[in-house]
């Protein structure tokens, strides 16, 4: 196991240096100077000069490269244009919106997923398996984004029970939660049909494995065999798809945020876009780059912690 | 009398209508006895082993009668028989490597039906599981339990999977194909090992296999399965001399003869094993065996006695042998 | 006998909802009832009408028109797309189930990389460098469809570039390209196809994300995700604007989706049996 982690963890590192690479890459080398972008059409070359400079992109880019990993190891992304204050922050605090709403939209995804999905596989061809597999097709069918705009007019308008959008800030913890409640469950829906049908069709193939007649035949009850032997087998396909799913949750949380006007780092996203701010939006990218390669590596760790054979090169 | 199988059927639901892969078994096994029930692929002989121990698929309908220590199984609710299974009638599968769960370790695995039925704590169950791998000599008991299944070779799963069978000493364990999996070499250990096992327990065995050889060289008595039905039953010396059935005749000319000379070509049954809608109201065998006359395919042929312990089911059976 | 039931309803409903959503497309090029872009403030937010089917929006502009209209975007993205991704999603995968070593997994981990960024994220990069529009929004939904179809083409040429009859052929003197073009692409065009119809579902929510976020199409091309952004603004007085756009685009993806499901379980029967 230890030899597996730090082979994974080397991996990650790769993959963390190349996706920085990227990243910087289309931001930069491509053609479109950013200073350009920033001042907008109406600028005179000699202030795109200026501001180039002053940004420092007339240094070769291997240069600027090594100052932005140089900095943000530090903790230093730079400064905001649009803001004329230090990223570090503004990333930090949107991040800590964005990711108390991605965990507990994917908590509840998992949940509904495992709930649903055992018990569609549990009685398959009969009546509840359609059930959840309709309605698993219409979750997948509906835009996070329209689903939660339906909330709102249910919850906020109609039956005002909740307010339609804004985040009160994490000093009061409670109205913080609820203020990201229905957010959560917009988001969470769509990942959970689609967790659904993996969590199924991946608990169907282990009920079919021979292990489960030999489990049977030691006098092991179906609902037990269902949950010691079948479920773990399930849980790598299952664990796996989360994983690559993360970074659809992470898309999602952008528009959402958009519709419940969350400060999160969608928002933080889409307004450096439109304020012309490409510093930001490269860190922010970066960040959620990260995240999900970050997240993708405990994914396979937790993989290889379920089944033994993933973590033994088999000869 | 352990195990009494009283005109078993099967029938299994399929898209053309009901299968009856199954039709009317019987027999049965002495406490400590041995059985041999052989066939071809498609004989019925797993289903009719899977329907002992109530495993049968969700899709078929079993019929008839299956008394196990006085006490019917068919149609007895799913908790009783749960308590049956791997306490008094115990299994082993064919495949070794896929009948067990890869994600559990062996020595778990073979504590599971002690902590079922004995309610022994899990590290206790484990300390027995691992006197019960050394018991059907696996190497270094210890190392194999903590093992994970993959570690393995063939030949241990298999042991591993016999150490899972006995464990709650069964008074009968059924093995379906238990060698077919596995390498020539290992399969006549394993065979002795489930001798030496029985010798020492008392414990009765039904062996299902394709392998005349394997059913001669360790049971006392066979039942040969074509097409769902029994074709012949009896002491298997007996049989093996001098069969009173043009099928287990066929099966056993079939075999490359040990005095042959060389080049000369096996001796193949013609046609092929009937799909179960193609089987006519007659003998199954109709039509493939050599002796078949016009009844054969028309009337089923009765079972007729050649002893207080053998049948044969033909309607020729008394010339079978004669034109040898 | 249900299961078949079953199927074949997935096929036949899928079929006819993505009939209808290519049928809108081709009427809104002849006709529809307004100028999706005509603005009538006069009659702005007005309710259902036989005058306008749907009412109208903030502007007046009709809302049915606009219905109609944005399914030629929706079309359009799917289609461009799903072709970006199978043009350079099979010729990466065929090139790293021929080539092999290090070719192969160089082109495997470029997948992985391309899965941390969803199709909103490059999006984003995108449109934040050259701006927003329908091509950047193609661009990046289509980049993100390549290494799906690069895996699943060279999931299959492995497994057939090892067969009996591949080598066979090999020894025959057959170079790898032809056999891969001649025994590869049949076996994976049933797998290719249901995998389309999936990224075409999509690359219609994803064109809807980016338009609601205001960086796909653009005014005045009608699309529904830009439907649904404007209607959010007027949430409180007409509701039912909301509404809309976001069944057009769920039946659009649903009628897809079962489209994909029920071509799956018609082209390759072994995996029916999966339910």
């Amino acid at each position: 196991m230890l030899l597996y982690l730090l082979q994974r963890l080397s991996v990650l590192a790769a993959t963390l240096v190349a996706a920085s690479m990227i990243v910087f890459a289309v931001m930069n080398i491509l053609p479109g100077n950013a200073a350009e972008t920033m001042l907008g059409p109406t600028a005179t070359p000699e202030a795109v000069a200026a501001l180039s400079h002053k940004l420092g992109l007339d240094q070769p880019v291997y240069l600027r490269y090594a100052h932005w990993i140089g900095g943000a190891l530090h903790g230093d992304f730079g400064v905001s244009y649009a803001y004329g204050s230090p990223i570090a922050p503004l990333i930090a605090s949107s991040l800590s919106v964005s990711a108390p709403l991605a965990i507990m939209a994917m908590a509840l995804a998992a949940f509904i997923a495992l709930a649903a999905g055992v018990y569609a596989a549990d009685r398959r061809r009969r009546p509840g398996d359609a059930i959840v597999m309709v309605a698993s097709q219409v979750g997948l069918a509906v835009p996070n984004f329209w689903l939660a705009i339906l909330l709102v007019i249910v919850f906020a308008v109609t039956l005002r029970l909740a307010p339609a959008g804004g985040f009160p800030g994490w000093e009061q913890p409670m109205r913080a939660l609820q203020a990201l409640i229905l957010p959560a469950v917009a988001l969470g829906v769509v990942q959970a049909a689609i967790l659904t049908r993996v969590t199924r069709s991946a608990l169907l193939e282990a009920l079919n494995e021979d292990f489960m007649r030999t489990a049977r035949s030691k006098g092991v009850s179906r609902r037990a065999a269902l949950w010691r032997h079948a479920l773990p087998n399930a849980l790598v396909p299952v664990l796996t798809i989360m994983g690559l799913q993360f970074a659809n949750l992470i898309a999602g949380a952008i528009v959402v945020e958009n519709v419940f006007v969350l400060p999160g780092i969608g928002r933080l996203m889409l307004q450096s876009i439109s304020n012309r701010d490409t510093l930001v939006v490269e860190n922010s990218v970066m960040l959620v780059a990260i995240i999900v390669i970050g997240l993708n590596f405990v994914v396979d760790v937790a993989c290889a912690a379920i089944d033994p054979r993933l973590r033994n090169p088999v000869a | 009398m352990l195990l009494e199988v009283v005109s078993l059927a099967i029938d299994i639901a399929a898209e053309r209508g009901a299968e009856r892969v199954v039709n009317g078994v019987t027999f049965s096994i002495d406490d400590g006895g041995s059985l041999g029930v052989v066939g071809e692929s498609g004989s019925g002989k797993t289903m009719t082993a899977l329907a002992l121990m109530g495993l049968s698929p969700e899709s078929a309908r079993v019929t008839g009668s299956i008394r196990f220590e006085g006490k019917e199984l068919v149609g007895l609710d799913e908790d009783s028989m749960r308590l049956l299974r791997g306490d008094r009638i115990a299994m082993i599968f064919q495949e070794p490597m896929t009948a067990l769960n890869p994600l559990h370790r062996v020595g778990r695995q073979v504590a599971e039906p002690l902590i079922l039925h004995r309610r022994m704590a899990r590290s206790a169950a484990f300390e027995r599981a691992v006197k019960l791998l050394e018991h059907v000599r696996l190497a270094d008991p210890e190392r194999a339990a903590r093992a994970y299944p993959f570690a393995l070779s063939g030949g241990e799963r298999q042991r591993a999977m016999i150490a899972m069978a006995i464990g709650c000493s069964p008074r009968l364990v059924i093995a379906d194909e238990p060698t077919t999996a596995l390498d020539v070499t290992v399969q006549a250990r394993i065979l002795e090992l489930i001798d030496g096992l029985r010798a020492e327990s008392g414990m009765a065995l039904l062996l299902v296999s394709h392998d005349l050889a394997v059913i001669a060289g360790h049971c006392d008595r066979v039942i040969v399965m074509y097409a769902g039905v029994i074709m012949e039953s009896g002491p298997v010396d007996s049989i093996l001399r001098d069969s009173r059935n043009p099928y287990t005749r066929a099966l056993l000319e079939a075999r490359p003869q040990p005095g042959a000379a060389r080049g000369a070509r096996l001796k193949a049954i013609p046609g092929s094993p009937p799909i179960h809608h193609e089987i006519g109201a007659g003998c199954p065998f109709a039509g493939r065996c050599e002796l078949t006359i016009d009844v054969c395919r028309t009337i089923p042929p009765p079972e007729i006695a050649f002893g207080p312990d053998r049948h044969s089911r033909c309607h020729r059976a008394h010339e079978v042998g004669r034109t040898a | 006998m249900r299961p078949a039931l079953r199927i074949d309803v997935s096929l036949w409903l899928g079929a006819a909802l993505v009939a209808m959503l290519l049928a809108a497309a081709a009427i809104s090029f002849v006709w529809t009832p307004y100028p999706p872009a005509a603005i009538d403030i006069a009659h702005k937010l007005a309710s259902p009408s036989p005058a306008h089917w749907f009412g109208t929006d903030s502007l007046g502009r009709d809302v049915a028109s606009q219905l109609l209209a944005g399914s030629r975007i929706s079309i359009l993205v799917g289609v461009v797309a799903v072709g970006i991704g199978l043009v350079f999603g099979i010729a990466f995968g065929l090139a790293a189930a021929l080539a092999k070593g290090f070719v192969e997994d160089a082109i495997m981990k470029g997948c992985d990389f391309v899965f941390a960024f969803p199709a909103l994220l490059s999006a984003i990069m995108l449109t934040s460098t050259y701006g927003p529009g329908v091509v950047n929004a193609i661009i990046a939904i289509g980049v993100y469809n390549v290494p799906v179809i690069a895996k699943l083409t060279r999931a299959t040429g492995n497994g057939v570039l090892g067969r009996e009859y591949a080598l066979a052929a090999r020894a025959a003197g057959r170079g790898p390209l032809s056999i891969a073009l001649d025994h590869v692409l049949p076996n994976i065009a049933p797998a290719l196809i249901v995998q389309a119809t999936i990224q075409f579902a999509i690359a219609i929510l994803a064109e809807a994300a980016l338009s609601y976020l205001g960086l796909g199409a653009q005014p005045p091309q009608a699309s529904w995700g830009r439907m649904l952004s404007e209607a959010q603004n007027v949430l409180f007085n007409a509701p039912m604007l909301a509404v809309y756009p976001g069944v057009a685009i769920a039946v659009s993806v649903l009628g897809l989706n079962l489209l994909g499901d029920g071509l799956r379980d018609a082209l390759d029967p072994k995996l029916k049996s999966r339910g």
